[in-house]
Formats: C-alpha cells, sequence, structure tokens
C-alpha cells in the first residue's frame, strides 16, 4: 500500500482484515487527509458519486462504534441551506436523488431552520435536512485504521513503481504480489498518464464557541461549485467541531501548487459564511491553511486495477470527497483483489474511462 | 481615545522595544514618516515595560520621552499585526477596530519571548517564567513577603532575583543550571563590559546555586514548594512562587509569514539589519537574544539603513559588534544543558490548550505527527508555548506560522482581501 492517508488506511485496513499480510509505505508528505473537512457527506453531482457515497456513509456508520472518541465521529447532519426559491426547487431535486438511493431527507421550512441553527441569518428561504450525514477527524481514524493486526507501517519514500515491487529511496525494494498505489496527488510522480489535477482549497479553524452550531452547514450552491470545472470560486461550508470550534470553508482554486493562504481568497471565503451567520464577525479565527484536492476530469475517483500493469491497483483521484468514500473505495479493492462480488458496480471508477476508447469526459 | 489607525508610511516598525524605539528616533531623525506597531499599551518592549511599579533608568525614560515626542511618528500601541495580506502592507487589529496599513519599508523589532519547559507541576498557579514574574511585577503585583524560588538558566533569573530584592520579596532558592566555573568565566570576561559587572555582583549572593537543577513543582491547589537537587543532593524548599527562566526564544512568526529566511538564533540579517527579504529589515532579539544594548543599536543601525544613511549606519558597527560579542559570552555561559532540565514525566501536561502530555507525544517522532494524533499546538496559542518545548526536548521542528498570528476577529480578517478584490 502506497500511502497512508484515509484512502489507503481504509485499504490496508479492509485487505488486512481480509487476512491478507500489508505493507504500508508513507513518506510523511503533506496530505490532503490532514488538511480536509472530513464531513461525510451525501453528494449526488452524477449517481455514480451519490452511490459511492451512499455505500460508504452506511459502512461508516457501522464502523462508528468501534471508532476511537479521538476520531470524533459524529452524526450532526448536513443542513443545505437555500437562499432563495430556486434554491429550494435545487433542494428538493436533491431530496427525490437521495431517495433514490436510499438516504432520508426532509425540507426545512424557514421557520424550523431558524429554530434548528438561530445563529443563521433570517430571510433565508429553507434547507434540506439531511440526517444520515456526519463529520470525523480524518487523520486520527487513519492511523487508528492501520493500528489493526497483519499491517505493518513504513515511514518510507517510494520512489519507482516497478513490476510487482518498489524501490524506496534508500535504494531498497519491496516485493508484493498486489501494489496499491493510494498516494493522493503525489501518485502522478509514480506513474505518468494520470488524469488528476490539485485543487487547493482553503480552511479555517476558529476558537472555542460550543453550542453555537449544530449542524454541518453548506449552501446549496456548493455542489455546483465543487464541481466547476475551472476558475476560483468559493462556497459556504461550516462544521462545529466537537471541542466547539468552527470549521468554516471552502475555497476551489485551479493552477497552483503554492500552499500559501491567500488573504484575498481568505477574505472572499469568510465574506461568504458570514452572510449566512453574521455572527461569525466577532468571532475569533486561530488559524488558516490549506491543502490540495486530487481531481479527476470527471470528479469521480479511480478505484481499481491498472489495465496494463500487473498487480497493480489504484485508490486516488477522490478531490473532495474522499474521507466519505474511503470505505467503499476500500470495498471495492478488496472485492477486486479477492475476486469477490462487489459491493456496487466498479464500472463508473475504472481506469479505463479515461483512456482513448472511453468518451473523453467519462459518464457524470 | 481612539485615533484612527493610519493607512500608510514610509517606515513600519513592529514592536516598541528598545530596537524599536532607537530605530523609530534613527529614521525619523531623518525625515521618515514612521508608523510604529506594538501589541503592549504603552512603549518599552519587555525590559522597559510600563506600570505603576516600574523605574526606568534615566537612559530609558530619556529614549522614551524623545521616541514619544518624534515629529512624523504615528505610535499605535494596543495594536496586533496578524497578518501579512500583501507585499507592502500589515493587517492589524485592535480592540474594537482593525485596518491595513501600507509601508515602502518595514521593520521587524519583534524581540523574544521566554522558552517555557514542562516539568512536573509546573502548571500550579504560582509558577511562572522569570520574565513573566518580572513583567507581573512590574505591572502592579505585590510580592512584598512572599518566599520566592527563581530556577533555569541564564542572565534573566538575576535581573529576576534584583527585582524581587528590590521589591522585598524573600528570595528562597536562586538555582541556576550553569556549573561555578562557567559562570566563573562569565563573570571574568565581564571586564569588556564594564556597565554589566554590577549585574554580575548579583551572582555573589548567598541563595544563589550553580550547577542546580530543577525537580519539581509542588502543591495541592496552587505552588508550596520546589524541588531543587544540586551537589547530588536533593532539597525541598517551601515557596509562594517559582520563577523560571530557559532561555529565549527569538519571535520569527511575522517574518516567517513574509518568507524571510532563519537562522538558528532568529531573523537572518546582513550588516545592515536588512532580511533576505528586499525593504525588510530586523533588529532587536528577534535575530536573536542578545539583550537591550544590542537591541537598541540594532535598532539604531536598522533606523538609518531603512533611511539610506548608510554611512552613518555603518558608523555603528563596532559598538554592535561590542555587544555581540557580549551576547555571545552569555550564550556560551549559560547555553541549557540538557542533563541538568527538569526530568520528564510522562504525565506532565505539555500543551495547556488541548491538555497534551508528554507521554502522549513521546510515542511520535516529529511535530507535524504528534500534533494530528494529539492536538497538540492546535488551540488558541497555536503551539507557541509547546512547540518551543519540544523543539527543546525532542529537537523536533517547530511548525511554520500560519496566519492569523494571533486569535483575530472574523471581521478583522475580512479587510484583508476586500481592498484586493476592487483593485
Ligand atoms: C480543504 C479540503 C477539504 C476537504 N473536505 C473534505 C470533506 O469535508 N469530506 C471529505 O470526504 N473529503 C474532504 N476532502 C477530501 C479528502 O481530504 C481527500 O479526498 C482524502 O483525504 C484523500 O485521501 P488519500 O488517502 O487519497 O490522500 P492523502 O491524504 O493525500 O494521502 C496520500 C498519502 O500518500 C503518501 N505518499 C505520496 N507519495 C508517496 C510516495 N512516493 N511514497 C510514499 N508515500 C507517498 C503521502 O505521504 C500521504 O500520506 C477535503 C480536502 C481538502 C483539501
Ligand atoms: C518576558 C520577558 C521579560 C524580560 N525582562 C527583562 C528584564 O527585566 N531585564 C532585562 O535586562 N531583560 C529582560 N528581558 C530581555 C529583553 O527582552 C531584552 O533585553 C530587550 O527588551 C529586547 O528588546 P527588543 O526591542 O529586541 O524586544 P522587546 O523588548 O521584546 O520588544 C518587542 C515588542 O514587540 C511587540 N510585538 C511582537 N510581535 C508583535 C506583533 N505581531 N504585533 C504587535 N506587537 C508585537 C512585543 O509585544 C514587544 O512589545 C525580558 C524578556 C522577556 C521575554
Amino acid at each position: 500500500m502506497i500511502g497512508a492517508g484515509i484512502v489507503g488506511a481504509s485499504c490496508a485496513h479492509a485487505l488486512a482484515l481480509a487476512g491478507l499480510s500489508v505493507r504500508v509505505v508513507d513518506a510523511g508528505l503533506p496530505a490532503a487527509t490532514s488538511a480536509g473537512m472530513g464531513h461525510l457527506v451525501s453528494l449526488d453531482g452524477s449517481a455514480a458519486e451519490l452511490a459511492l457515497c451512499s455505500d460508504s456513509l452506511a459502512r461508516w456508520r457501522a464502523l462508528a462504534p468501534s471508532l476511537p472518541a479521538s476520531g470524533a465521529y459524529h452524526r450532526c447532519g448536513t443542513l443545505w441551506l437555500a437562499e432563495n426559491e430556486d434554491d429550494l426547487a435545487t433542494a428538493d431535486d436533491k431530496r427525490a436523488a437521495l431517495a433514490m438511493a436510499g438516504i432520508g431527507s426532509e425540507l426545512i421550512t424557514p421557520t424550523r431552520l431558524a429554530a434548528l441553527e438561530p445563529l443563521l441569518r433570517p430571510g433565508l428561504s429553507g434547507a434540506l435536512r439531511v440526517e444520515s450525514d456526519a463529520i470525523l477527524y480524518a487523520p486520527r481514524v487513519a492511523d487508528w485504521l492501520l493500528e489493526c493486526v497483519g499491517i505493518t507501517l513504513e515511514r518510507a519514500q517510494v520512489t519507482a513503481l516497478e513490476d510487482q515491487q518498489v524501490r524506496l529511496a534508500d535504494g531498497r525494494r519491496l516485493g508484493a504480489r498486489v501494489i496499491v498505489l493510494a498516494a493522493g496527488l503525489q501518485a502522478g510522480a509514480l506513474l505518468e498518464g494520470l488524469p488528476i489535477e490539485a485543487k487547493k482549497g482553503h480552511l479555517l479553524v476558529t476558537d472555542r464557541y460550543p453550542g453555537r452550531v449544530s449542524h454541518q452547514l453548506v449552501e446549496l450552491g456548493y455542489g455546483a461549485s465543487a464541481h466547476a470545472g475551472q476558475g476560483t470560486s468559493v462556497a459556504f461550508n461550516l462544521q462545529a467541531r466537537p471541542t466547539g470550534q468552527l470549521l468554516i470553508g471552502s475555497t476551489r482554486q485551479f493552477d497552483t501548487l503554492d500552499p500559501r493562504v491567500e488573504p484575498a481568497l481568505l477574505a472572499r471565503m469568510l465574506e461568504r459564511a458570514r452572510g449566512y451567520l453574521p455572527a461569525l464577525g466577532a468571532i475569533n479565527a486561530i488559524r488558516a491553511w490549506t491543502g490540495f484536492r486530487a481531481a479527476t476530469p470527471d470528479g469521480l475517483p479511480i478505484i481499481g486495477r491498472h489495465p496494463e500493469r500487473e498487480g497493480l491497483w489504484l485508490a486516488l483521484g477522490h478531490e473532495g470527497l474522499g474521507v466519505t468514500t474511503a470505505p467503499s473505495t476500500a470495498a471495492l479493492i478488496r472485492a477486486g483483489v479477492l475476486g469477490e462480488h462487489p459491493p456496487l458496480d466498479p464500472s463508473p471508477y475504472r481506469f479505463e474511462r479515461f483512456r482513448a476508447s472511453a468518451p473523453a469526459d467519462g459518464q457524470r | 481615545m481612539n485615533e484612527r489607525l493610519p493607512r500608510e508610511c514610509e517606515l513600519l516598525i513592529v514592536g516598541a522595544g528598545p530596537a524599536g524605539m532607537a530605530a523609530a528616533c534613527a529614521a525619523a531623525d531623518h525625515g521618515m514618516s514612521v508608523v510604529v506597531i506594538d501589541d503592549n499599551p504603552a512603549p518599552g518592549g519587555q525590559i522597559w515595560r510600563a506600570g505603576p511599579r516600574v523605574d526606568l533608568p534615566l537612559r530609558a525614560q530619556a529614549l522614551r520621552e524623545r521616541f514619544e515626542r518624534l515629529p512624523g511618528l504615528r505610535l499605535c500601541s494596543a495594536t496586533r499585526v496578524i497578518d501579512a495580506p500583501a507585499p507592502g502592507r500589515l493587517l492589524v487589529e485592535r480592540e474594537h477596530d482593525a485596518g491595513v496599513i501600507d509601508y515602502h519599508r518595514l521593520l521587524l523589532c519583534t524581540g523574544a519571548r521566554e522558552r517555557l519547559l514542562p516539568f512536573p507541576g509546573w502548571t500550579l498557579p504560582g509558577v511562572t517564567g522569570a520574565g513573566g514574574l518580572q513583567a507581573l511585577i512590574k505591572g502592579g503585583l505585590t510580592v512584598r513577603g512572599e518566599r520566592i524560588a527563581i530556577a533555569g538558566s541564564g542572565p534573566l533569573l538575576l535581573a529576576c532575583a534584583a527585582t524581587v530584592r528590590a521589591q522585598r520579596g524573600r528570595l528562597v532558592a536562586l538555582a541556576e543550571q550553569s556549573p561555578w566555573q562557567a559562570l566563573a568565566g562569565f563573570t571574568i570576561g565581564l571586564w569588556r563590559w564594564p556597565a554589566k559587572l554590577a549585574q554580575a555582583i548579583a551572582l555573589a549572593n548567598p541563595r544563589y546555586r550553580a550547577a542546580s537543577r530543577l525537580i519539581e513543582a509542588l502543591g495541592e491547589r496552587r505552588l508550596e514548594a520546589v524541588v531543587i537537587e544540586s551537589l547530588g543532593e536533593r532539597r525541598e524548599i517551601a515557596c509562594d512562587r517559582l520563577a523560571c527562566g530557559f532561555g529565549l526564544v527569538a519571535n520569527t512568526e511575522l517574518a516567517q509569514l513574509l518568507g524571510c529566511a532563519l537562522d538558528e538564533r532568529g531573523i537572518l540579517v546582513d550588516q545592515h539589519q536588512a532580511t533576505s527579504v528586499a525593504g525588510v529589515y530586523a533588529a532587536g532579539e528577534c535575530t536573536g537574544p542578545g539583550g537591550s544594548e544590542l537591541a537598541l543599536v540594532e535598532g539604531r543601525i536598522a533606523g538609518l539603513a531603512a533611511a539610506d544613511q548608510y554611512p552613518l549606519a555603518a558608523a555603528l558597527s563596532r559598538r554592535r559588534a561590542r555587544w555581540q560579542a557580549f551576547a555571545a559570552q552569555l550564550e556560551q555561559h549559560f547555553a541549557l544543558d540538557s542533563s541538568r532540565l527538569p526530568p520528564r514525566r510522562a504525565t506532565t501536561l505539555v500543551c495547556r490548550c488541548e491538555e497534551v502530555t508528554l507521554g502522549e507525544l513521546e510515542a511520535h517522532s516529529d511535530w507535524r505527527r504528534a500534533k494530528l494524533a494529539s492536538r497538540c499546538g492546535m488551540g488558541a496559542c497555536q503551539g507557541r508555548v509547546c512547540a518551543a518545548a519540544t523543539a527543546q526536548l525532542f529537537g523536533w521542528a517547530p511548525p511554520p506560522p500560519r496566519p492569523p498570528l494571533s486569535p483575530a476577529r472574523i471581521d478583522s480578517l475580512l479587510l484583508a482581501g476586500m481592498e484586493e478584490v476592487q483593485e
């Protein structure tokens, strides 16, 4: 397993539980898992995205009782906020789509919304409430997943992928029948031709203000901005951490690998957040940071066997949804490696969709 | 009472300690418009902190008076720099407002802070840093009749002891890590800095114990006693306060945000006190601990250089070299010896904000992993204390700073971008 982020850790865990002996190699590079928000959310950008989310959310629920307290799993639910009638129509479409995938949700009136989240500005048109969504603290959960019998963790950098073996920076070679590349954004350095691109994101966390917000709050425009093909965008996204801190997102930017916080863009993001939650203005921020999402052209991850390289499997390109979809990614990898029946149709996530024969844009 | 914040200036100085005040005088004398930002309520920095119980030396009083009357100077006290949102611009916050200030040149005189090391009992009320106790006393705390122990290493212990005695506190222990040989060497070296000999007289204090090691602070609800080991013997000494000093750490966070290179002591500067970033200078203890005299000369040189007065600046380089030599002596003789640091106990808190113990950290290999696993340094102080401590204890490289530099209102952060977007 190359990579000990949430995806690599989940895959290692699933394979170890299946009885394989798993060696995880991680270089300690900046990881999306330590930068992200850890919102376990049902997104419906496409049927395949929703299928992955819904399968994954059920797996997180099943795992929840065994997670350590420091993993901070909490089923807070999501409120998708509607600013106007158009948003409400979008909310209703979303409700219908989620229902098709077996996920319950309900439309909330402005009055109930104000009762649920009194800090929201007055005048919103309502919201869609998805109670099954949750949050967790992904870096800790990834570490916990790796503390499993059958897994050894090695802090080292893989410098080359060879036939059924990898070369490490110190010159050693490790051989394995199955090699899973779960190296996030940095996978491109090991394998040419991966269609992944960095999308930079900003987040900001506040001091502790317990009890002010209870749901993860997201603007309905978020889905659209999350999947915009280009340009810089900001969208309101706010999570109440179990510590009482508020985690505020988010931005999306292409064509940059500069990890520095951009104060002007951060300000745009905060302005948007304050537009929804006016009380934020007087709240103290304690730090801002950035992370990079590994995005594919169609917004879906790449999960499955490499079409040419013997013994090589791919689990990467999860963009802004990798914490949510890590368990299903792991289940698909497990089924593939063991030749079992897959838990859901694996074809939308196959690498082959980007090959010459497949339509350039994949299937939405 | 609150004047509006200035919008721009030729020279922006961050820090109104000895370095910042000396620099402001030098630059304003040459006609520059100067703005000084400082987060304390009044100028003076750490050493000349204003307060009801402060007797400033004459030189300091003279400098402060001159400073406060400088034509062309705007002093913004009780104002914090929270971010550097764009080149040539800083974002500042006060109690009730915030603003951006544009500058042509920037001088960082952000000083140093105490290194606080965790040891059993260090979080008990009554335990402070040696500089912290100095500051509390200057701020009005009465220690008359209180039993006070001072422990750790460095000249700040002596300064603290002098203040305690002047305020009629009862000094019950003055435990210095460094061995007598080192201290004797230091005292002998002082003939080159006659003014400093007076301080050394404190070395003759009967309570002064060299080669000592602080073991722990004891107490139920607050400090009751301290255990100190010296000459292989442990003694429990009843006390009301314990002031510890383990040296200073340069405040380099703003410099790092600006992209200035550092060396192992602090911000890296050249002979003109210029940093690696064009137009940005640094002077005083943010370039490395060295005392107030060095801070004063460095400040003057930086102020002159920022005003393009290079020959005048160069004329001061010998004086600076003298005080640099003094600083080097201090560093050599009071170097922290890890075998004399307080013992580590797994249950001792390291990060007070997030309540993380030494034991939870020891399993990890670096700061980043330890932080992600334990939340160490993720609280409101952003690791100011615990990252410096783990750098000392485990040799972990401290994390690069991220904005805001200190907790700041979201309303203030909004100012960073708005004008940018409109432009
Ligand atoms: C700002 C932001 C907010 C987000 N919010 C959410 C959210 O709310 N919900 C959600 O579900 N997702 C969210 N995400 C997305 C999510 O964080 C990622 O999809 C997920 O963490 C990806 O995990 P990963 O394991 O694939 O990659 P990473 O976490 O990037 O891990 C890759 C690992 O591979 C290792 N590695 C790389 N190259 C090598 C090599 N050559 N040798 C050895 N090791 C190597 C690295 O050291 C690293 O540890 C967010 C992302 C960002 C940036
Ligand atoms: C707690 C403490 C107590 C000390 N007490 C003594 C003593 O009693 N006797 C003695 O000889 N030496 C003492 N020292 C040593 C003293 O620091 C130096 O001798 C001298 O003050 C250094 O001068 P300076 O101008 O470099 O920095 P300082 O005097 O430290 O001044 C720096 C100033 O910059 C301000 N500042 C920093 N960052 C920001 C920001 N982001 N925004 C706004 N303002 C900022 C600080 O608040 C401070 O006022 C003490 C040091 C410390 C840390």
